[in-house]
């Protein structure tokens, strides 16, 4: 700990938070965006599946500025969400939400690829067999796309451990608030002398990064294994 | 009773059919594209035609014009695929109860034990989809279907995806589906074999027309379904088997004239189906003399029809049933046959296979011999 220094453990445990809150609280979302654009029709399709991909080719600095202008205590859904003790601007729950809608579109795209390689027809026999749609998805459809799903709560933690720019512009860069890793690397950065303490970080974020892409590894051949092997 | 009548476009012509399957196994029975599959589909509530209603026994599965519809998972269906479909990532015995999850709880229950035996899949139970033979894997989907409690059975061309020796291993447990469960079956094919085996009655669908409807006897022997140029053709015989010869030989009884085939596995006594191929037999205008075939049945000509080709084909009546004969029109001149001419039917014993002669009869079949055990 005293080798990390306070500030940087700080930032590491800030950023752990934000990430697992950031991915865990998304996956419900994740998975039902990434159904209906695998598996429904309906108007405006292109639209929704744009919209989704946004974050992934706007500069972060835009998708930060317009989360300040939408969720900020003068914007309309964060004076919306006051009344309800929601609020983001500056706080930790504001690098989440920032974290969260960048690591969006990449948990998406897993899981959406991961639905489309479900046979329909195994639904399909599962709905003669009298299952409901509902019952379907949680008996056939979701133990069928869990490596999928793994991978892209895996690539929504990584990079919200990685995301940077939305967040900064978004909520700032206040040790203990909202000073995520990236934010502290950046910030040891501007000082003299920062180096060392940086260097430290930067080890830790590989360390993290390794740790989860083999996590996910195991976790998703574990899973596939279940599947007979396919 | 199943009764079905749906109209719906295809690419190709519109469907546009309805019929009544009595209880048994009713074939839907047709060549590819049809619409065989376009009609279970709709029973099972997988695809929407334009208009339509199913009923089974007083239920209505649907009826387009009063806007009913019930989706495909309150139908209780038994759907059997033709690529069997088992869920991948459960075992052999969590697939085969899935569909008890969901059956209504004051549904007759299938016994697993019970279903496993009847299909022979008890080694299998703890084993994933993934290891199973094709041959297996169908046995344990039709075992799946059943033990879902379902008031209907619909099986679409379930042996087409194997191979021969695999047909004859699943064909039996059809046979014991028909026998044992007393659930009505829709089964569709595409192979006169089939039927053949399993038709309690058959529903011949052409262009997305019914074209004939019928038993399994009528339909077969009929020599307007089956098309001169099919191999398959051939009458259906229902006999009862006498006894088993020292000699490799059984022999049967068909409406007073005799059968002898190559040894059978069943039982003296039982009544059997015989399938005889239309291109298995001889037709002679005097009865035959010094000659190696051992079945010689007398008939008279009923019908014979030309194809384009050089073939033809000589539907016989005889007192063991309707016998159909491909023969060449030269013959057919050189023989002069025709419409009540008097000739005999000549069958090799050998011609007729193992898997052209199947167990019990379903239904009224039987009566048909006109005698009793």
């Amino acid at each position: 700990m005293s080798w990390l220094g306070p500030e940087g453990w700080q930032a590491v445990t800030l950023s752990l938070k934000v990430s697992i809150w950031a991915s865990l609280l998304t996956l419900p979302f994740g998975i039902f965006t990434a159904y209906a654009l695998a598996r429904w029709h309906f108007p405006g399709k292109q639209l929704v599946n744009g919209l989704v991909h946004l974050p992934l080719i706007l500069p972060p600095v835009v998708t930060g500025y317009l989360l300040l202008l939408a969720f900020g205590t003068q914007g309309p859904l964060g004076s919306l969400l006051q009344p309800l003790g929601i609020s983001f601007a500056f706080r930790w729950t504001g690098a989440a939400l920032a974290a969260a809608i960048m690591g969006f579109p990449l948990m998406v795209r897993a899981i959406r690829l991961s639905i489309e390689a479900v046979d329909p027809k195994l639904e399909e026999a599962a709905a003669t067999l009298g299952a409901s749609p509902l019952w379907v998805f949680g008996t056939v459809t979701l133990p069928l796309i869990l490596p999928g799903v793994i991978a892209g709560t895996i690539l929504g933690f990584a990079k919200a451990m990685g995301e940077f720019g939305a967040t900064i512009t978004f909520v700032s860069n206040i040790p203990g608030q909202t000073q995520t890793l990236p934010s502290a690397i950046y910030a040891f950065l501007q000082v003299p002398g920062g180096e060392s303490a940086a260097l430290r970080l930067v080890l830790i974020s590989v360390g993290v990064a390794m740790t989860a892409l083999i996590l996910s590894e195991i976790l998703a051949r574990r899973a596939s294994k279940r599947l007979g092997g396919m | 009773m199943l009764s079905v009548a749906l109209r719906q476009k295809l690419s190709e012509f519109s469907l546009e059919i309805s019929f009544e399957a009595p209880p048994g196994v009713t074939v839907l029975f047709g060549g590819s594209g049809s619409g065989k599959t376009t009609v279970v589909n709709a029973v099972a509530g997988l695809n929407r035609p334009e208009t339509g209603h199913v009923a089974l026994n007083d239920r209505v599965l649907f009826d387009l014009d009063r806007g009913i519809w019930l989706p495909p998972h309150r139908r209780r269906i038994g759907y059997i695929f033709q690529e069997g479909r088992l869920f991948p990532h459960l075992t052999v015995q969590q697939n085969l109860l899935f569909g008890r999850w969901f059956a209504p709880k004051g549904a007759a229950r299938e016994d697993l034990d019970r279903i496993v035996t009847m299909l022979g899949i008890a080694p299998l139970l703890s084993r994933q989809p993934g290891d199973l033979s094709g041959g297996e894997k169908q046995r344990v989907a039709i075992g799946r279907a059943l033990l879902a409690s379902p008031d209907l059975i619909l099986a679409d061309e379930p042996l087409a995806a194997l191979d021969e020796a695999r047909k004859e291993e699943i064909l039996p447990y059809f046979e014991r589906l028909r026998d044992e469960v007393k659930i009505p079956v829709l089964y569709v094919s595409h192979s006169a074999a089939e039927v053949a085996r399993l038709a309690t009655s058959v529903v011949v669908l052409q262009d997305g027309k019914v074209q004939r409807q019928g038993s399994a006897a009528e339909v077969l022997s009929d020599d307007r379904v089956m098309p001169t140029g099919v191999r398959a053709a051939g009458a259906l015989l229902e006999a009862r088997l006498k006894r088993h010869h020292p000699d490799g030989l059984s022999e049967l009884e068909a409406g007073g004239l005799p059968l002898f085939l190559p040894q059978l596995r069943q039982n003296p006594g039982s009544l059997l189906r015989v399938r005889i191929l239309a291109q298995d037999v001889i037709l002679s205008r005097h009865k035959p003399e010094g000659l190696s075939a051992l079945n010689i049945l007398p008939g008279t000509v009923q019908h014979i029809r030309g194809g384009n080709g050089p073939g033809a084909m000589v539907s016989l009546k005889t007192d063991a049933g309707r016998v159909l004969a491909r023969i060449t029109q030269r013959s057919a001149k050189a023989l002069e046959l025709e419409e009540g001419i008097h000739c005999y039917a000549v069958v090799k014993s050998v011609a007729i296979a193992r898997g052209d002669v199947s167990g019990k009869i379903h239904g009224d079949a039987g009566s048909k011999l006109g005698e009793t055990p």
